[in-house]
C-alpha cells in the first residue's frame, strides 16, 4: 500500500476489505491529488519516562524548535506530528514505533534517543519499508554497523564516535597512564567505552577494570568502594539520574579520584541538576558532539534560538546534545521534504535519495552520511568550567573533524575488532 | 508446645526441649524459635560468629582472593544496611496501615516522593536539613489524614475499589508533582556536620609497614541508620508499651470488638493512617539526601515496600524491619560481586518467601 494515503483512507481500509475498499480508496485518491493538501505524518519518540526522562524531553525541544524554524510545514504540505513514550528499554522502543506507524500511520518516525532502542529500531525498521525512520540521538555502534535497514538514516555519530580525541588528550595533556571504567550496562555505553579503549590503548595507556552497572542504579555506594585508588583516572559512562547519584554519594564518602566523562556524563541533563554533588565535575574532560560555549556563530545561533523558544524553567541554559540530535535529524527530514516537494510517493524514494546525499550544516559542525547511512562529523573534546552565572558548561579544547565509524581504520580491520562489549575491545596497542 | 520438628542431633548448648523460654514475654517468640528449631538456631549463631569475624578480624590472602578486598565486602555490608534503613522507613508506615486497617495503599510510592519534594524545598528555603523532616513528616501526614477521612474510609471492605482508588490517587499526584517539580533529579544537600565521611574503628587492610588502614564511611548514611533503628524502636515501644499502642493492637486483632468498647476506632485508623503517611514523607527526605528524586521513584518505592513486606509478612513491624534488611542487603551485595543480576536478587528472595513461608518471616500474630 505505498502512496501519498492520507489518515482518511487509512481507515476505509481497516473498515471495510476487498474490492470496494480498494474502490472507494481509488476513488479518494482521485479527488485529493497527491500530496497537496494532506499533512505529512511524523511520529517522534523520546525517552520520556525513566532514567532518562530528562534527556528525553530535551530531545522532543530540539524536535520542536526545528519544526518552529519550518512554521510546521515542508514541502507545501502541512506537517502532523505524534509523540510516544519510551523509557530506553528496547522493548518500550518497539512498542512506541508499533503504535506511530502500525497504528497512528506516520510516514516518518524521528527517534530513538538511546542505544539499545536504536538496534531494537533497526530490526523492526526492516519489517516496515514504507516507512523512514531517521534516528534521534541512539548511539548504539551496531545499529548502523552490521546489518543496517536501508530505510534508517542516522545524521549523528554514534558513542565511539563521540570519544574521539578523549584517549589522546587526556594522555597527552593530562598524562594519565591507567584509567578504570565504570558505565551503564548497554550498548551504547560499550560503544562510548570502545572508542575510548581503542584510542587511550594505541598511545600505550592501560584500563585496569571495567565496572558496569545495571540502567537505572539507584544505590552506587558499593561499587564506589570497589573503584580502584590505584588508578590515575576513572571513566564515568553514566547518564542523567544514575550519573546524578553517583556523584552525590561519591562526595558523600569522599573521594577524591580523577575523572574522565563520558558523553552523557557531562551533558546538561546533569550539569543542570538540582544540587551541589555536580561540582565534582568541573575540570573534568570529556568528548561528545558539541562544546556549550563554542563560539561558532552557527552553533551561538542555535543556542540563542534554543533560549529564545523555550521559557527559561522550560529548558536548559544551553541545549543538551539530546536537543541538539533531535534538531539535525528533524532539520534533515524537514530539508530534504522541501527539496522534492513532499513528494512521498514511490515507497518514499526520492526522500530517501535526499535524505542520503543531504550535506548538512548542522549548528555542531556539517554531517554528511557513508554508505551505511551514518553520520561522519565533527567531535568535540572539552572540559567543564563553572560560568559567572555559577552554571555548569562544557568549554572547547579541541575539535576532531571528519570522524568515521571506523574512526579512521580500515573497515575490515576494525570488524575483527568486534562489536562493542563489556570486554570488547581489549587494550592493545594495535590491530 | 515444646515440639522438636528437627533431628535433636545438633551439637548445641540449647536442646534441651523442656528448657524455659528465653527471656519470655516479648522475647518468648524468639526463645521458642531456639527450641523448636535448634539446628536452625546453631546455623544462625555460626552465621552470625562468622560475620562478626569478617567485619573485625582482618582478612587472610585466600579469602581476599575469593571476596575482593575487605572494604568491598564491609561497604557492601554496611550500605546494604543503610539502604534497608530506608526500605524500613518507607514499608513500616505501608505495613502498619495494612495490618491495622487492611488499606492496601498503592498511593504510599507517591506520598514518599512528595515528602522529598517538600524536603527539598524547605531545606533550599530555610537551608537547614532538619526541619525539612518535621514539615514533610506534618504536611505528608496531613495529606494521608484527609485520603483516610474522604476516600478510604468509606470503601473499608471493598479490596478491589480500594486498589483502584489508591492506584488512582498515585497517578493523579505522580501528574502534578511532575508539573509542579518538572522531570529534573533533585538531590537534598545534607548539612556540612554530615557530609564527606568519617573513620569507623574497623581494619580494613593493614599496609606494608604495618600501619592498619581504618574504613571510611559516608557519616550521612550512619546518621540516617540511627535515625531508622530510633524510629524503629520507637513504633515498637509504642505499639507494645503505650496505651494507645494497645489499642491499636487491639484493633488489629478484632475491630469490631474494639468499637463495641467504646473506643472511637475512626479516631485511631485516622491517626495511625496519617503516622504511617507521615513515615514515608520522612523517608522520601532520606531518599532525596542520599539518592536523589525524580519522576518514577514513586513506582519503585512503592514496589519496594511491596517486596518489603510480602518478604517480612503484611502487618507487622519487625518483619519490615527484616524484610527491608534483606532486600537491602540482597541489592547492595549483588551489586557488587554479580552487578549483571542485581536486580534479581530482591525478587529471588520474594520467590523463595511466597514458595517456602507465603505469610513472610515474621507475620504478624493473629
Amino acid at each position: 500500500m505505498a502512496g501519498p494515503e492520507g489518515p482518511a483512507q487509512r481507515e476505509v481500509y481497516e473498515v471495510k476489505t476487498g474490492t470496494i475498499a480498494l474502490f472507494v480508496g481509488a476513488a479518494m485518491m482521485a479527488v485529493q491529488p497527491a500530496g497537496a493538501a494532506e499533512p505529512i505524518r511524523i511520529g517522534v519518540m523520546a525517552t520520556l519516562e525513566g532514567t532518562y526522562t530528562v534527556l528525553g524531553e530535551d530531545g522532543i525541544r530540539g524536535f520542536e524548535l526545528a519544526l518552529m524554524k519550518w512554521g510546521r510545514k515542508a514541502g507545501g504540505r502541512d506537517i502532523e506530528v505524534i509523540v510516544a513514550s519510551t523509557d530506553a528499554t528496547p522493548d518500550s522502543a518497539v512498542r512506541a514505533a508499533r503504535k506511530l506507524v502500525e497504528q497512528d500511520g506516520v510516514d516518518i518516525v524521528v527517534g530513538p534517543l538511546s542505544g539499545s532502542e536504536g538496534i531494537a529500531i533497526r530490526d523492526y525498521c526492516k519489517t516496515q519499508p514504507q516507512v523512514t525512520f531517521v534516528n534521534g540521538i541512539s548511539g548504539a555502534q551496531e545499529t548502523t554497523l552490521y546489518d543496517p535497514c536501508p530505510n534508517f538514516f542516522r545524521f549523528n555519530m554514534d558513542g565511539a564516535q563521540w570519544s574521539a580525541g578523549l584517549g589522546e588528550y587526556i594522555y597527552d595533556e593530562k598524562g594519565y597512564r591507567t584509567i578504570a571504567t565504570i558505565g551503564e550496562d548497554y550498548s551504547f555505553v560499550y560503544t562510548q567505552v570502545f572508542g575510548l579503549v581503542l584510542e587511550f590503548c594505541a598511545l600505550g595507556g592501560e584500563v585496569t577494570e571495567r565496572f558496569w552497572v545495571p540502567l537505572g542504579t539507584k544505590d552506587f555506594s558499593s561499587i564506589i568502594a570497589a573503584l580502584p585508588d590505584d588508578v590515575d583516572a576513572i571513566y564515568l559512562g553514566l547518564g542523567g539520574g544514575d550519573a546524578v547519584n553517583f556523584l552525590n554519594q561519591y562526595a558523600q564518602a569522599g573521594g577524591d579520584a580523577a575523572f574522565v566523562g563520558g558523553t552523557i556524563m557531562v551533558d546538561g541533563t546533569v550539569l543542570n541538576s538540582k544540587g551541589r554533588a555536580k561540582e565534582l565535575l568541573i575540570g573534568v574532560p570529556s568528548s561528545g558532539p558539541q562544546a556549550d560555549t563554542w563560539d561558532d556563530p552557527g552553533w551561538r545561533a542555535f543556542v540563542k534560538a534554543y533560549q529564545d523558544a523555550f521559557p527559561p524553567e522550560k529548558r536548559f541554559p544551553s541545549p543538551s546534545l539530546l536537543a541538539t540530535g533531535y534538531y539535525n535529524a528533524t532539520t534533515a527530514v524537514l530539508t530534504a521534504l522541501d527539496s522534492i516537494d513532499g513528494d512521498l510517493s514511490d515507497g518514499q524514494k526520492r526522500f530517501r535519495e535526499e535524505l542520503t546525499k543531504l550535506e548538512l550544516d548542522a549548528p555542531n559542525g556539517p554531517i554528511r552520511l557513508d554508505g551505511n547511512r551514518q553520520a561522519i562529523g565533527w567531535n568535540f573534546v572539552s572540559e567543564v568550567v563553572q560560568l559567572e552565572d555559577g552554571n555548569l558548561a562544557t568549554r572547547l579544547v579541541k575539535i576532531k573533524k571528519e570522524v568515521n565509524q571506523t574512526l579512521g581504520l580500515d573497515p575490515a580491520t576494525f570488524k575483527k575488532i568486534g562489536l562493542p562489549g563489556r570486554d570488547v575491545p581489549e587494550c592493545r596497542q594495535s590491530y | 508446645m515444646a515440639q522438636t520438628i528437627e533431628p535433636a542431633a545438633a551439637p548445641e548448648p540449647r536442646t534441651d526441649p523442656t528448657a524455659p523460654p528465653l527471656g519470655g514475654g516479648s522475647r518468648g517468640a524468639l526463645g521458642r524459635f531456639f527450641e523448636r528449631h535448634p539446628v536452625w538456631t546453631g546455623f544462625l549463631f555460626l552465621a552470625l560468629a562468622i560475620l562478626l569475624w569478617a567485619i573485625f578480624a582482618p582478612w587472610p590472602k585466600d579469602m581476599v582472593a575469593i571476596l575482593g578486598r575487605k572494604k568491598i565486602f564491609l561497604n557492601a555490608l554496611f550500605n546494604g544496611i543503610t539502604l534497608g534503613a530506608l526500605y524500613f522507613l518507607v514499608a513500616s508506615g505501608f505495613t502498619l496501615i495494612f495490618g491495622l486497617m487492611k488499606h492496601v495503599n498503592l498511593a504510599h510510592g507517591s506520598l514518599y516522593l512528595l515528602g522529598g519534594y517538600i524536603g527539598y524545598e524547605v531545606a533550599e528555603a530555610t537551608g537547614y536539613w532538619v526541619p525539612s523532616f518535621l514539615v514533610a513528616f506534618l504536611l505528608v501526614g496531613l495529606l494521608g489524614l484527609l485520603m483516610q477521612v474522604f476516600v478510604l474510609r468509606h470503601l473499608v471492605g471493598q479490596e478491589l475499589r480500594e486498589t483502584l482508588v489508591t492506584i488512582g490517587i498515585s497517578i493523579v499526584l505522580a501528574d502534578l508533582m511532575l508539573w509542579i517539580w518538572g522531570g529534573d533529579f533533585y538531590q537534598i544537600l545534607a548539612p556540612e556536620w554530615l557530609s564527606g565521611p568519617v573513620q569507623l574503628p574497623l581494619v580494613t587492610a593493614v599496609k606494608r609497614s604495618g600501619v592498619p588502614v581504618f574504613l571510611k564511611y559516608p557519616s550521612v548514611r550512619l546518621a540516617i541508620l540511627a535515625g531508622a533503628v530510633l524510629v524503629g524502636v520507637a513504633m515498637w515501644l509504642a505499639l507494645n508499651r503505650t496505651r494507645i499502642g494497645m489499642l491499636i493492637r487491639a484493633g488489629v486483632d478484632d475491630r469490631d470488638m474494639l468499637a463495641a468498647t467504646g473506643v472511637p476506632v475512626e479516631v485511631i485508623f485516622a491517626a495511625v493512617f496519617a503516622f504511617g503517611a507521615g513515615l514515608a514523607g520522612i523517608a522520601g527526605v532520606v531518599g532525596g539526601t542520599f539518592q536523589s528524586l525524580a519522576p518514577g521513584e514513586d513506582t519503585r518505592f512503592l514496589l519496594a515496600s511491596l517486596v518489603v513486606v510480602i518478604v517480612g509478612g503484611m502487618g507487622s513491624i519487625p518483619g519490615a524491619a527484616l524484610g527491608a534488611l534483606l532486600v537491602g542487603l540482597a541489592e547492595q551485595f549483588g551489586s557488587v560481586y554479580t552487578p549483571t543480576y542485581a536486580v534479581v536478587f530482591t525478587f529471588v528472595i520474594m520467590v523463595l518467601v511466597l514458595a517456602f513461608r507465603p505469610q513472610g518471616l515474621l507475620p504478624g500474630t493473629r
